[in-house]
């Protein structure tokens, strides 16, 4: 019981710990492809803690939804992100880590940021909430429609029963899967605001999505955002590993040496996932706006694709 | 109507030659600006006169028209001609004089924090400042948004008022003025070494193209003959800086679509061209190179062959970038019919540089007016028909081709002797029209017998292509406006001066 519980907090620790290192990696990668030198991975720490200590500018008709926003998101992405099998299937959170719940704490994050992001009145802050839910509109019946599909598949939408399914043998290949994949990954994409869909680096304020809901942000309110920001992005290249490559996750009743293994594994996962990441974004131009709902009704298609295949036959 | 050549017969002698002219004249030169007849290439004041600055359509012309406003008012041009209106208000804001008739008097420089008004004219007390009333817009769900002055990059600062529906713009409207640095009455009374530095700084990436155009207003009007080495000399700055700004704003142009890899490379390659002219001139930027009389430094013999071996680099590896640049799917569809600016309006408005060439716009100060050393030269000017951010980079593309061709050529040419000549002053006027990176950059100086400065303007390319952009986002969607902005990067402190 008490081995659980260790493995339990040993996942949420490291999903804050690692969090900002993923950040990091990703943009150090993006920094080399494109010739430059850039700063070490380690930057999003450093960054965290200057605004940890900075102090918290707000606006005169900033309301207290303003300042409790920060908090709520970056506790529900947190708890979004603990419930993602890491490195083992043996959670204690393994009955609530439902993919619907995710989707869930992270609907309710999205919606509390875009509230701040209207709350405080300014004409960027409406931009980007408009510009956010716009997308959201279109990404989360998405995200449901690749979830069922993969529900059907696995006949659960338990992540650890998921995996444990996926990492079993009797799978063969399955393209239902395969376009489940390549939807899940292109989802990721939109909602972490990553390019074609947003761009995290710019400082053009007509442009922005994400950066533009939480322009007015600073202080420790800003640290907790951007922690929630890498965070999310560490719960998709986790999320997308668990149930597409579960391969090397540790199974439940697993000794020390087999975890040790297990977590290793998962920071090599990591590790490619922000590779790739930069390795896609270095070679891609931000897309229109108006483009994002196509890019995202692919996905859509895919799932949808993925569903009637499995229900056409039982081996696809 | 009167052609130009008529009406400035008996005028001061030159290149520009100047003719004092009726109000009738006057007015009947704002319908003809209007009718596209005649493309107005500048329009300032001075305490109790207004000049216009004319080039004539198809006869290629030249020539200033002035009028006397003693009375403090003058007939508005800007009531026929588009392009004369901010011009207008700019001589409002700065000698007091006023436009009879002009359908926009709101101030435009003057933003009530001089603590004076009409600094240049006759001086009286600032007046009350009242709120800048932006056009209105009326219509159904339209919201405004409000950009700048102060932006989330390190950019120059202007206000951008943006009406939209949604994500589509229905108006655009700039308030500029932000980095009004008083430079032409900073110029007024000037010696003329101190003259050439504050022209050299109106607008610091063309600095080698303003004191260029400084230094050929000074000429005109001493009638000083530049030796040949110095012309040449001049000649490869203007296109060390025309490469690097180029170069420097593709990059840029492609970071605005979030593909950073362009940025990065071509970053290299400005940095490249700007270490290369520190090594040539001594001066990264190549600052207060260009003096009246010739260039004050020649080129370092060592740099001769740094350059050739720059040149070479660049013919190798910016092909590349321009591949990368045309294969990019995502990044043509972001360039490729946004900002579209039409045509006539390019005429009309007679902007020049990349700007007006991506539109149709036939017109290189380089070609059409044949100063040397360009007469000499073989190069060519690119004219593209569609006018969007894709013509406009492609414009710039080509530019920098023809520009390493034309720097191998001067490099080679070279002729040896003085780089400069003395500048005997005599009290004269001159004016000279130089092509910048970003167009064609005017200047007019009237001399006092002592060499200094009496009275001196400088017209940036911006001026003419700060109105097309408001026309060009039209219809575009809001988050295209960095897009286009910087395909267009018109000068703020050169239109601010």
């Amino acid at each position: 019981m008490t081995g659980i519980l260790a493995l339990q907090a040993i996942q949420e620790v490291m999903a804050v710990a690692l969090a900002p290192l993923l950040t990091g990696l990703v943009r150090r990668t993006k920094a080399r492809l494109q010739c430059r030198l850039g700063p070490s991975a380690f930057q999003p720490y450093r960054d965290l803690f200057r605004l940890l200590r900075k102090e918290v500018v707000l606006a005169p008709n900033a309301s207290w939804l303003f300042s409790a926003a920060p908090v709520v998101v970056c506790a529900t992405t947190w708890v979004a992100a603990t419930l993602v099998p890491s490195f083992t299937l043996d959670v204690r959170l393994a009955p609530a880590a439902d993919l619907i719940a995710i989707v869930g704490l992270l609907a309710s994050a999205r919606f509390v940021l875009a509230l701040a992001g209207l709350d405080i009145g300014t004409s960027f802050g409406g931009i980007g909430a408009s510009r956010e839910m716009m997308i959201a509109s279109v990404a989360e019946p998405a995200m449901l429609m690749l979830i069922f599909s993969l529900a059907l598949v696995a006949g659960t939408t338990r992540l650890t029963d998921i995996a444990a399914f996926v990492q079993s043998p009797i799978l063969g290949l399955r393209i239902s899967l395969m376009l489940a994949f390549v939807g899940f990954v292109m989802i990721a994409v939109a909602e972490n605001g990553r390019i074609p869909v947003d761009n995290p680096a710019t400082h053009l304020e007509l442009t922005m999505v994400h950066e533009a809901m939480v322009l007015e942000y600073s202080g420790r309110h800003l640290a907790l955002i951007e922690l929630a920001g890498s965070i999310r992005l560490l719960l998709y290249v986790s999320l997308i590993s668990a149930v597409f490559l579960p391969w090397g996750l540790a199974p439940e009743g697993a000794g020390v040496a087999r975890c040790g293994a297990a977590v290793l594994f998962y920071l090599a996962k990591l590790f490619v996932g922000a590779n790739l990441l930069a390795l896609f974004e270095v070679t891609i131009a931000k897309m229109r706006v108006f483009r994002v709902p196509q890019f995202i009704g692919a996905a859509l298609m895919l799932g949808l694709l993925a569903a009637l295949l499995r229900l056409v036959s039982e081996s696809l | 109507m009167a052609t130009l050549a008529d009406i400035i017969a008996d005028g001061i002698e030159g290149q520009w030659p100047r003719a004092v002219v009726s109000p009738d004249v006057w007015e009947s030169a704002g319908r003809q600006i209007a009718e596209g007849t005649w493309t107005l290439v500048a329009h300032w004041g001075e305490p109790g006169m207004v000049h216009v600055a004319i080039r004539e359509r198809g006869t290629g012309t030249t020539g200033i028209l002035s009028l006397n406003a003693a009375g403090g008012r003058f007939p508005s041009l800007g009531r026929h001609a588009l392009p004369a209106r901010r011009l207008e208000r700019t001589i409002r804001d700065l000698f007091g004089l006023e436009p009879e008739g002009a359908p926009d008097l709101r101030p435009w420089l003057d933003h009530g924090r001089w603590g004076l008004s009409h600094p240049l004219g006759v001086h009286a007390a600032a007046a009350e400042p009242e709120p800048y009333r932006f056009l209105p817009v009326e219509g159904e769900g339209l919201h405004q948004i409000p950009v700048g002055p102060v932006h989330a990059g390190i950019i120059e600062p202007g206000h951008f008022r943006f009406t939209a529906s949604g994500e589509t713009i229905v108006r655009l409207e700039e308030r500029l003025g932000y980095v009004h640095k008083g430079i032409e009455g900073l110029l007024t009374g000037a010696p003329l070494d101190r003259a050439a530095k504050l022209a050299g700084r109106a607008s610091g990436d063309s600095t080698v193209a303003y004191a260029t155009a400084f230094a050929q207003a000074v000429e005109a009007a001493c009638g000083v003959e530049v030796p040949s080495r110095a012309v040449y000399l001049r000649a490869v700055m203007l296109e060390l800086e025309r490469i690097a700004n180029h170069v420097g704003d593709i990059g840029a142009i492609c970071n605005d679509a979030a593909f950073g890899l362009m940025h990065a490379h071509c970053a290299v390659l400005r940095e490249r061209v700007l270490r290369a002219a520190a090594l040539a001139f001594g001066h990264r930027l190549m600052m207060d190179r260009v003096v009246p009389g010739g260039v004050a430094v020649d080129i370092d013999p060592k740099a001769k062959d740094h350059i050739s071996k720059l040149l070479a680099q660049i013919a190798r590896q910016f092909p590349a970038l321009i591949v990368i640049y045309e294969d990019t799917a995502s990044l043509q569809d972001r360039t490729v019919r946004t900002g579209m600016v039409r045509h006539d309006l390019v005429a009309r408005f007679g902007a020049g540089g990349f700007v007006g060439r991506a539109s149709g716009r036939t017109f290189d100060t380089r070609k059409v007016l044949r100063c040397p050393p360009y007469d000499m030269l073989d190069f060519e000017v690119t004219v593209l028909e569609r006018g969007d951010v894709d013509a406009r980079i492609r414009i710039r593309i080509r530019e920098i081709e023809q520009s390493l061709s034309l720097l191998g050529q001067l490099i080679a040419q070279l002729p040896y002797g003085d780089i400069r000549a003395d500048v005997a002053p005599r009290a004269a006027e001159g004016a000279a029209l130089v092509e910048g990176f970003r167009g064609d950059i005017f200047a007019w100086l009237r001399m006092n017998e002592d060499g200094s400065v009496a009275r001196c303007h400088l017209r940036d390319p911006s001026c003419f292509q700060w109105p097309l952009l408001e026309a060009a986002i039209d219809g575009n969607i809001v988050a295209d406006f960095p897009l286009c902005n910087k395909s267009f990067n018109c000068s703020y402190a050169g239109h601010d001066l």
